[in-house]
Order: structure tokens, then sequence, then C-alpha cells
């Protein structure tokens, strides 16, 4: 009797082994897959201060670099404007064809002026001059949106100019500039080699990212507050 | 400029103390090896407007400049 009891359970333990290894290889492999779930390096405490520091800092550094005027505008407009600088070839047909070909490739020759900006005697600006009637054509820097082209004499768009300036090093947390960083970096290529920074963009007609009407509406905003400007400068103090 | 943090001070000294120079250009080349943008905020002497330099080499940068800015170079968005 007991040696058939003894041989009962060692048939049956026999059986149950293969089912208990089996259970036992699951967990691990669960717990293994529990684990790849959340990677360590995910675990780290985002800093929600972080930004908001670096857009504070990013401010000072952008208001030490700009003209009065240009730091003042950004504060109270939130873009800034600078004069075109490129010499656009005179006016006629032949310089209105070759702008013409600018504007569909948004590469070519040396003076990559923005389309449409031949339609007369301009000048250009001088750095970081603020533009006049005489000047052919202005920028609208508005921080991580596309760079707006247009006419002061006129008002009209010419053409928006997208462009970044991403973080190649760690394009995996696709971090980003602050705002005020963004717009420097703008202000600087502009003024320092347009023609190289309007190469690397890609150059769109008006409205393919920014709204026309409110580009428009910026603009207008932009008169009024340089009209506000010079009239406070020439009211008499006393 | 980097992304996501702003303002980073990299290196500092004078130009004109040997040892400074030398760790000011070894910055420099690491930063545009890396495929940065450096440009100087430069003040007209006549005029007082403001305006970026953009340098290609630690020989353009003017030797009043207080300061060199690097920042990603631009790509189309």
């Amino acid at each position: 009797m007991l040696l058939a009891l003894l041989a009962l359970g060692l048939l049956a333990a026999a059986l149950l082994l293969p089912a208990a290894m089996d259970a036992v290889r699951a967990r691990r492999a669960g717990s293994r897959r529990t684990g790849a779930r959340v990677p360590r390096e995910r675990l780290s405490v985002r800093d929600p201060g972080r930004e908001r520091r670096a857009e504070q800092r990013a401010r000072e550094l952008l208001r030490s670099c700009l003209n009065g005027e240009e730091w003042a505008m950004y504060r109270e407009l939130g873009f800034i404007r600078v004069a075109g600088r490129t010499i656009v070839r005179g006016a006629g047909e032949g310089g209105r064809a070759a702008d013409s070909d600018r504007a569909a490739t948004g590469v070519g020759d040396e003076s990559p002026a923005p389309a449409g900006a031949a339609d007369g005697p301009h000048r250009a600006g001088e750095p970081g001059e603020p533009p006049t009637d005489e000047h052919s054509y202005a920028y609208l820097v508005y921080p991580h949106k596309p760079i707006v082209a247009y006419e002061p004499a006129t008002r009209r768009l010419l053409s928006e100019y997208c462009v970044e300036f991403p973080d190649l090093s760690d394009a995996v947390t696709g971090a980003r500039l602050p705002d005020s960083d963004d717009v420097l970096a703008k202000w600087m290529a502009l003024t320092g080699d347009e023609q190289r920074l309007l190469r690397d963009a890609n150059m769109h007609l008006p409205g393919r990212q920014l709204d026309p009407g409110r580009v428009r509406r910026d603009l207008w905003r932009l008169e009024e507050w340089e009209r506000r400007r010079r009239r406070s400068a020439e009211a008499p103090r006393g | 400029m980097k992304p996501g943090y702003g303002e980073v001070l990299l290196t500092e000294g004078d130009p004109r103390l040997a040892e400074d120079e030398e760790r000011l250009v070894a910055a420099f080349r690491r930063e545009l090896d890396a495929g940065m943008w450096a440009a100087v905020p430069t003040k007209d002497a006549a005029s007082g407007r403001r305006q970026g330099l953009m340098v290609h080499d630690y020989s353009e940068i003017p030797p009043e400049a207080e300061r060199v800015i690097f920042f990603p170079r631009a790509a189309g968005g």
C-alpha cells in the first residue's frame, strides 16, 4: 500500500513539474517586461520652473542685445521689426523677373531679397535702422513663428520664411529655444547674415503658416504704437 | 543659447592673457564643430545702432567684443 502511494506521488510530481517550471518562467518574463515599460531615465522628475527661468534669462539677454526701440516693441507688441538689408537690383522687368525666379526657388544669386521686393528704386536699410518708406522691405520677427517679409510703404506681405533653430544634439526630447532666444537668434542672423538665413529657411507665400489678417493687424498695431511713441516724444514736458 | 535651458555660460576669460585665450579658442572651436552658429552683438560707434555680427572663425571676433553667443544653426521649419 505504502509503495503504491509513493509511486503515485512520484507520478504526480513528474506530471506537475513542467507546468510549475512554465509558471516560474512566465512570472520572470513578466517582471522583465514590467521593468522595460518604465525605463529608469524616464523616472526623472520634470522641473516645471525650468522653462520659466530659461525664458527670464533669455529676455535679459535679448534686452541687452536689441536696440531700445526694438526691445520696447517686443515687450509691448510681442514681435520685432527688422529692416531688410539686401540691396535690391533696380526697378524694371529684368529685376522683377529675377526676383520671381528667386521666389520660386528660395535660393539663387547673391541677393535673395523677398519675392516682389523689386518693384521700385529702393535702398537697403542700415544695420538695425528702422525701415522707412524708402526701404524696399522689412521683416516681422515672431517667437517660434515664420519670419514675415513685407513692404513698409504699402504694407503688402511678400513672403514667409519658415526657420527654426533645432537642438541637433538632443533631437529625442525635441527641446526648443525659449521664445526670447528664438527671437534673438533670428535677429542676429538677420542683421548679421541675412542672405544665409534666408537660404536656410523654407520660403512660402504669405498665409502658409501665419494668418495674413493677423499679420496685417500686427502691422496696424505697429503703426499705432510708433505714432504713440512719436507723440509722447514730441509732447512738451513739464 | 541652449534649447530647453536658455543662456548657459560656456567659459569666460581675458583674451589678452595667453592661457585664457587658449581656453576661449578651444571653446569657440568646440561649439562650431558641434554645428552651432556664433554671433557677436555689436554697436555702431557712429550711429549707436546695434546689430549682430556672425563670426566663423575666432580671429573674426572684434577685439572689443564682450561676449560671443552660440546658438543652433538655422534649418527650414
